[in-house]
């Protein structure tokens, strides 16, 4: 300890106590071959040269550079890291209040078209197009937690969009529970990164996209990994330009691998069936949807 | 630069370490909940879709 402070120099005038109290071996032998006086005038001469070490331009230079240094760093963490932990119970409570909101309009008398249950759980409504950015559904994926659940938003601008911790909807594809392919995209990391466990999804896995007319089940079946200029995943039937659309399918996008933009990874689901929203959220979303209240 | 704040802190070293702790603490917060989500919008927009959808 002494020894470590020693090599401080500066340091050393924080503990006068301590002063004489050297127990290294260095210093008591240059101690004891030296008279008090000359000791007194040794510890001057090391205190005026630390004094100027601390104003030297390079010494608080790099003390700085050391700082910004941290700083970005720490930057990194929150973005990548930390940002997607603190926002994702943000979210799901967001996403809790427009399902919340969706309840309380659908029991005004004019929502809710009144179709045989047997028709409406193979033939779902469809939705028009909203407005650019205007959220209007939910995103509720069991694989990835009770916890999961996003507001989806209408267009895929990284400013307007994505960077602002929405799943975004493209709006050339087609909309949830229409013939052909709703296609939804997501940052992997960093802002809300709502994909980022995307690569654990198993075929069979259940996504759930929730409208305000109810809920969309679509089984999970394949990834598939493409270049950033892959926009063949957007067809109607993905990789198939000009064939008309038979399936229900969605369509995840996010990022590959992790913390880059090299590639991009899509998942691929067909629809089950829906359920409106008269009859509840489905069994193994209703810790998800009634959890957040 | 450090070297004169941990000569300007008042009080025994237990007390001044005490002081950097909080010190620092408080700045990682304002960092967190201000500074960090200011920056952010300089820094360089990822493409996450496929197309030039932006």
């Amino acid at each position: 300890m002494a020894q470590g402070r020693d090599d401080h120099g500066g340091i050393e005038d924080l503990f006068p106590d301590d002063a004489g109290a050297e127990t290294s071996p260095e210093g008591s032998a240059a101690r004891s071959d030296a008279d008090p006086a000359a000791t007194v005038a040794s510890t001057d001469r090391r205190r005026r040269p630390a004094k100027k070490r601390r104003l030297s331009v390079v010494g608080v230079a790099g003390e700085l550079l050391i700082t910004a240094g941290v700083l970005v760093l720490m930057f990194l963490g929150w973005q990548l890291w930390l940002d997607d932990q603190l926002s994702a119970p943000r979210l799901k409570n967001e996403a809790t209040g427009l399902s919340q909101q969706w309840d309380k309009d659908a029991q005004k008398p004019t929502a809710a078209p009144s179709q045989p249950a047997s028709d409406i759980s193979q033939n779902p409504p469809v939705q028009t197009a909203p407005k650019n950015a205007e959220r209007f559904a939910l995103l509720a994926i069991p694989r990835f937690g009770t916890d999961f659940y996003r507001p989806i938003a209408e267009g895929v601008s990284v400013s307007q969009v994505l960077n602002k911790y929405e799943v975004g909807h493209y709006p050339s594809t087609q909309m949830p529970g229409d013939i052909g392919n709703f296609v939804i995209a997501s940052h992997r990391s960093a802002y809300g990164g709502a994909l980022h466990r995307i690569h654990e999804l198993e075929v069979g896995d259940h996504i759930f996209i929730e409208t305000q007319d109810g809920w969309y089940q679509y089984s999970f079946r394949n990834l598939e990994y493409v270049k950033p200029t892959g926009v063949g995943v957007l067809d109607p039937v993905p990789q198939q330009d000009g064939v008309a659309a038979t399936q229900r399918l969605l369509t995840l996008t996010t990022c590959n691998p992790f913390y880059s933009t090299a590639e991009r990874i899509i998942g691929y689901s067909v629809f089950d069936k829906f359920t409106p929203r008269a009859d509840g959220p489905p069994k193994e979303i209703a810790a998800t949807v009634n959890g957040g209240s | 630069m450090y070297a004169a704040l941990w000569r300007v802190l008042p009080g025994p070293w237990w007390v001044r370490v005490l002081i950097l702790i909080v010190v620092f603490a408080a700045i990682t917060v304002a960092l967190i909940m201000w500074v960090f989500p200011w920056f952010d919008q300089f820094v360089a927009p990822q493409d996450v879709t496929v197309g030039n959808q932006q």
